[in-house]
């Protein structure tokens, strides 16, 4: 059984529908790339998973349906979502984002700081003094105290600087390496994605239109697909 | 940071040795009234500490926080009015007698505030910004028209409580001896405002003022989060209601007043919102203001007026802000 599963979702924003009867399923473990152009959709199915935006279809959790449960109930269940823009608690610390987040289990400041060193040398900072990058990290280690079984990374390596990025896509590849974590990722940076990534789903214009495994994804259906 | 953290608590200790030494001062040169003074700013003072626990940390506008000191005032005058004229408070279901006993009244006073704010949060708090704060000082007017028409409690004209109530051990009669027990409940409501802030809910609770949305996403609820600090907030001004009333030995349905709530809002921002000691440095300010300009002239609200004006423009973090340096959240 699929640890996340969508059959046939379709929202809209208003009057505008944006997605056309979505599907796709995360197993436990897996790394699953959600890819395509700008505005084809992909962050809305995460919002329509995370519950910030109803949706019609079905999605299900370790096999419970989500239907109209409140966001907050989701990241209760396990899903960890490191939104796009970041936004960490700017009036915050670096110790106290991460606490105000805290949930039991195995994650916790220590194991966070093991993976993101730069976050255990800036505990006392607050967060709005933190550069892109390193609230990067916190979003991501944020999303982490919380012990998700799935977490999703909606542009997490979006507008940082190169060696940045790299640290970023070290830490997915660690996460992926030594927890088994489930992870959705939503990235351009198909290169590396190719790396981290077990599978992959191309969204175009609110639909599902390619699925399988990410070795599959040859050159002339990512330029046709995803213009690279 | 760690400079301006020093200085803030330096200047945190500074005020706290004066709420010691004022008092004793007045002591030692026999002047009562003095002491009675200082008792009315700490008691305001806490009233502000419960409402700084939603102000400050949960960002919620409260127009209505004297519904909860009203409720506290009248508790105790309820039940100390049964008990000087000896009758019950009902007789069916069952009885309930009269106390002059302050624990008793205290905890009476806390779990009614604190019931009334879990009542009116669970309606408030699903609005926010104006809304929040007309539904809130609506919810006071309420309050305030009710007490005027219950006659059986004095109606307009209040309840007048002839022997202050007694607490174990103290003769509470003594003016400095109550001072002290109003300064012990005072800081021990800053104890508990200063370990809500550190703790993971004081600081989920300030996160959900920042972002809610992203608050949500780590599985928090930010409207339960507001709920229990406006709970806690309430129960706080309840107690400080109750202690007010002790100190007049008479409670009216002015302690249910918008201005009080107005009042209450004041002495946090004149010293500085979210600030450990500002609502105890803008009491202590407001109480000595309405003493010495209140004897020159009626219309000394005029001063107070131009000060919170000067520090809303000029001073964000108010007078703890202006000497501390600024703070971590609001400034």
């Amino acid at each position: 059984m699929s640890l996340l599963e969508l059959r046939n979702v379709t929202a809209h924003y208003g009057v505008s529908q944006a997605l056309f009867g979505v599907s796709l399923h995360v197993n436990s473990g897996e790394v699953v790339a959600l890819m395509g152009r700008n505005g084809m959709g992909k962050s809305t199915t995460v919002k329509c998973i995370c519950r910030i935006l109803t949706s019609e279809g079905t999605i299900t959790f370790d096999g419970q349906e989500l239907g109209r449960m409140p966001s907050h109930k989701t990241a209760r269940l396990g899903i960890g979502l490191v939104p796009e823009g970041r936004r960490c608690f700017a009036d915050l610390s670096v110790r106290e984002n991460l606490i105000a987040a805290a949930r039991s289990g195995q994650w916790d400041l220590e194991k966070v700081g093991t993976l993101f060193p730069r976050l255990t040398e800036r505990l006392e900072q607050r967060a709005a003094s933190l550069s892109g990058g390193e609230q990067q990290m916190l979003a991501i280690g944020r999303a982490l105290m919380t012990n998700p079984r799935l977490l999703i990374l909606d542009e997490a390596t979006e507008g940082l600087a190169p060696i940045v990025r790299q640290e970023i896509w070290d830490a997915i590849s660690q996460l992926k390496r030594e927890t088994g974590m489930a992870i959705l990722l939503i990235d351009k940076s198909l290169r590396e994605l190719r790396q981290v990534s077990d599978r992959a789903v191309i969204i175009e214009r609110g639909r599902d239109v390619w699925t399988g495994h990410i070795t599959e994804l040859d050159d002339q259906t990512a330029h046709d697909r995803l213009g690279v | 940071m760690t400079r301006r953290l020093t200085r803030e608590g330096l200047l945190n200790l500074a005020v706290l040795a004066g709420l010691v030494i004022l008092p004793l001062w007045a002591l030692w040169a026999d002047e009562p009234f003095t002491i009675t003074l200082a008792t009315r700013a700490v008691v305001l003072a806490l009233a502000a500490v419960g409402l700084n626990i939603a102000l400050g940390i949960g960002g919620l506008v409260s127009l209505g926080h004297a519904v909860f000191f009203g409720i506290g005032g009248y508790a105790m005058g309820i039940l100390a009015h049964h008990a000087q004229t000896y009758t019950s408070v009902m007789e069916w279901p069952f009885v309930i007698e009269g106390t002059k006993n302050m624990p008793i009244i205290w905890l009476v006073a806390t779990v009614v505030s604190a019931f009334a704010a879990f009542l009116i949060g669970l309606l408030s708090l699903r609005t926010s910004g104006v809304y929040f704060i007309m539904i809130t000082l609506a919810f006071g007017q309420m309050f305030f028209y009710f007490a005027i028409s219950w006659s059986e409690y004095g109606g307009e004209d209040g309840l007048s409580i002839y022997v202050r109530n007694s607490f174990p051990g103290l003769n509470t009669l003594v003016p400095i001896q109550f001072y002290g027990l109003c300064l012990a409940i005072l800081l021990a409501a800053l104890a508990l405002y200063s370990a809500l802030m550190r703790s993971p809910f004081g600081l989920a609770l300030n996160a959900a003022r920042q972002v809610p949305e992203r608050v949500r996403a780590v599985g928090l609820d930010p409207f339960r989060l507001r709920l229990v600090a406006f709970v806690i907030s309430g129960a706080i001004t309840g107690l400080a209601g109750a202690l007010f009333a002790d100190l007049n030995r008479f409670v009216s349905p002015t302690m249910f007043s918008w201005q009080l709530s107005g009042e209450l809002i004041v002495f946090i921002i004149i010293g500085g919102v979210a600030r450990l000691f500002g609502p105890v440095v803008g009491a202590a300010l407001f109480v000595a203001l309405e003493h010495w300009l209140g004897g020159l002239s009626d219309y000394w609200h005029i001063y107070l007026g131009a000060l919170l004006l000067l520090i809303v423009l000029f001073g964000r973090g108010g007078l703890i802000g202006m000497f501390a340096g600024r703070g971590k959240i609001h400034d």
